[in-house]
């Protein structure tokens, strides 16, 4: 296990190097003069001079190289550069809007897994009869729906028919559920599927005949003994889509107007402010593999086989 | 079960040949004009001259609704063919080369594939600005890894088979092996592949469209028709129902082909985790 952990940490230093170079070369290859940009800010056309001053001051006259290694060391050490369009460092804005971020992310993987995890259940409680063919329906739809477009609809249904829940913005627990409840749609539906085909594969091991034959009852097995079994690959799979909803947290903390990391990440593009976006793409990127590895350990732990190992049984 | 994964595969061909048809021939389909504004008719409801209604600009839902994905499926299906030509010589390379080749090229997919595809996606399509090739670029960086793993397994199974090893010894050279025996054995995993991948590209150009990173106005697209509805809809919810539907009737369309095909071709591959 000590060696797999090891090779596990070694193949992360390449993805961090990508990681880094992607962020690096998107503000670096940007089309636009990075030092032209930060002094125009506001409609102002800065003089030859001071565009020349400014590329001192932020190290451009170097070559790549050199400007990425500059970059990377400062990354290191906390310090993301100075938004363009605000004058603030960018780390600190990227740390007060993280928290929005994460709790969006949160509540919408507790419902997926919620989600997932009954939907599935029921659809192989009911395999073959009509639970099953609806939840297989609704999985296929919940797959299929655009979120911008399904945001939308529960704002238009929820919250301005019925008005049961607020529009938009940031504020309680009852701001985030519309945004929570579109952020875990894909998710919850694959979880769903992974865990109809686990359990079902389960029950048609020999122990879950044994057992019905003794007259266990149907459900009783499947929450007791089939679901602990199955369990594993949905969780790591929930684990690993944890990554795909930091991105779609940028469509849905958009048309929710939240303000996370993910809108963040407009406002740069649309300000063209190059090292928020930097700054962004690599806060995502590290936690993006953050989250792959603690997924993978975790499934290592779940795993009796890998736990047990070297102790002989 | 024959009889369900049949009926599945023909809603998957009706949906997707009825939005397919209705696309190619938009043109002689369309009622009016899709860009050309009329201000006097604007916002309506669904009447008997605009059988969708009309838009904030009085232009005919029916009309822009048919042109709407054009756009979005021939940039999806360029980015996808793309990223399957150039996952697939990676793979296959890897696979059937193995030794330091292989190596690099793993490490360089791994690469991609630990990058947050959708952020960084979101990303380029920002930094490059809106347009087709942008988009396609975009596209097909964050995807074709997906496309490489597969592959690369798939061959490194086939190079062992004992019928290449029969070839060889009759004399087969690596370029007929790889044409004539290993890409037609590939052929299975990488339909799915494709198929699946085309849904995904499609909800990718919808997304970015939508933030206003992808296609633009005044082109008569479903996403873009959604954003330009975002001040309307409350009051004309026609405005982002008919685009909506649509993409949600394509996409079903391609997913429930993906299912049926892998269930028809037997596919087993990570495809449920990478979804």
């Amino acid at each position: 296990m000590g060696r797999y952990l090891l090779q596990k940490l070694l193949s992360l230093v390449p993805v961090l190097l990508g990681i880094s170079l992607a962020a690096f070369v998107l503000g670096a290859v940007s089309l636009g003069n990075p030092a032209e940009l930060a002094l125009s800010q506001g409609g102002y056309t800065p003089t030859r001079e001071q565009v020349a001053a400014m590329e001192r001051q932020l190290g451009l006259d170097a070559s790549y190289p050199v400007q990425y290694l500059r970059w990377v060391g400062r990354a290191l050490r906390g310090d993301l550069g100075e938004s363009y369009s605000s004058r603030r460092p960018v780390a600190q804005e990227l740390g007060r809007r993280l928290p929005v971020t994460l709790k969006l992310a949160a509540g919408a993987m507790a419902l997926a897994c919620g989600g997932g995890l009954l939907l599935g259940c029921l659809s192989a409680l009911f395999r073959g009869r009509w639970p099953d063919h609806l939840i297989r329906a609704v999985v296929n739809v919940q797959l299929s729906v655009p979120g911008f477009w399904l945001a939308l609809l529960l704002i238009l249904l929820f919250a301005e028919t019925l008005q049961w829940l607020p529009t938009s913005g940031n504020g309680g627990m009852r701001h985030m559920i519309l945004p929570a409840v579109v952020l875990s749609t894909a998710s919850m539906a694959t979880a769903a599927r992974l865990t109809r085909s686990a359990l079902l594969a389960e029950l048609g091991k020999q122990y879950c005949t044994a057992a019905a034959a003794r007259g266990i009852r149907r459900w009783r097995l499947v929450v007791r003994n089939a679901l602990p079994n199955a369990a594993a690959p949905v969780l790591a799979l929930l684990g690993n889509s944890l990554g795909g909803m930091l991105g779609g947290s940028v469509i849905v903390e958009s048309v929710f107007a939240l303000p996370g990391i993910g809108s963040y990440a407009l406002e740069a593009i649309g300000n063209r402010d190059y090292p928020a976006l930097q700054g962004y793409v690599l806060l995502t990127g590290v936690t993006y593999v953050g989250i792959t590895v603690l997924v993978d350990l975790a499934s290592l732990l779940l795993d009796p086989k890998v736990r047990l190992e070297g102790r002989r049984l | 079960m024959k009889g369900r994964y049949s009926l599945q595969l023909v809603l998957a061909l009706v949906l997707l040949g009825t939005v397919l048809l209705c696309s190619v021939f938009a043109p002689l389909l369309a009622p009016y004009d899709p860009i050309t504004p009329d201000m006097t008719v604007c916002l309506q409801g669904p009447s008997a001259a605009h059988w969708l209604g009309t838009d904030a600009l009085g232009r005919d839902m029916l009309s822009r609704a048919l042109y709407g994905g054009r756009g979005c499926i021939l940039v999806a299906l360029a980015a996808t063919v793309l990223s399957m030509a150039f996952g697939m010589l990676v793979g296959v390379l890897g696979g059937w080369f193995g030794g330091w080749a292989d190596w690099v090229l793993t490490v360089f997919a791994n690469i991609f594939q630990g990058l947050p595809g959708t952020c960084l996606m979101i990303a380029i399509a920002g930094v490059l600005g809106p347009g087709v090739p942008n988009l396609v670029f975009a596209l097909v960086l964050t995807s074709w890894a997906g496309f490489s793993r597969v592959v690369r397994t798939e061959t490194l199974r086939i190079r062992e088979q004992s019928y290449i090893e029969g070839l060889r010894v009759l004399g087969a050279g690596p370029v007929r092996l790889l044409v004539c025996h290993v890409l037609p054995n590939l052929l299975p995993n990488v339909v799915v592949l494709f198929t699946t991948r085309v849904g995904r590209c499609v909800l990718s150009v919808a997304s970015l469209s939508f933030l206003g990173l992808g296609l633009r106005p005044p082109a008569p697209d479903w996403s873009v028709m959604i954003n330009d509805a975002r001040l309307n809809y409350r009051s004309a919810p026609h405005l982002i129902l008919v685009p909506g539907m649509c993409i949600l009737l394509l996409l079903l369309g391609i997913n429930l082909l993906g299912d049926a095909l892998r269930d028809r071709l037997d596919v087993r591959n990570q495809e449920a985790k990478e979804l």
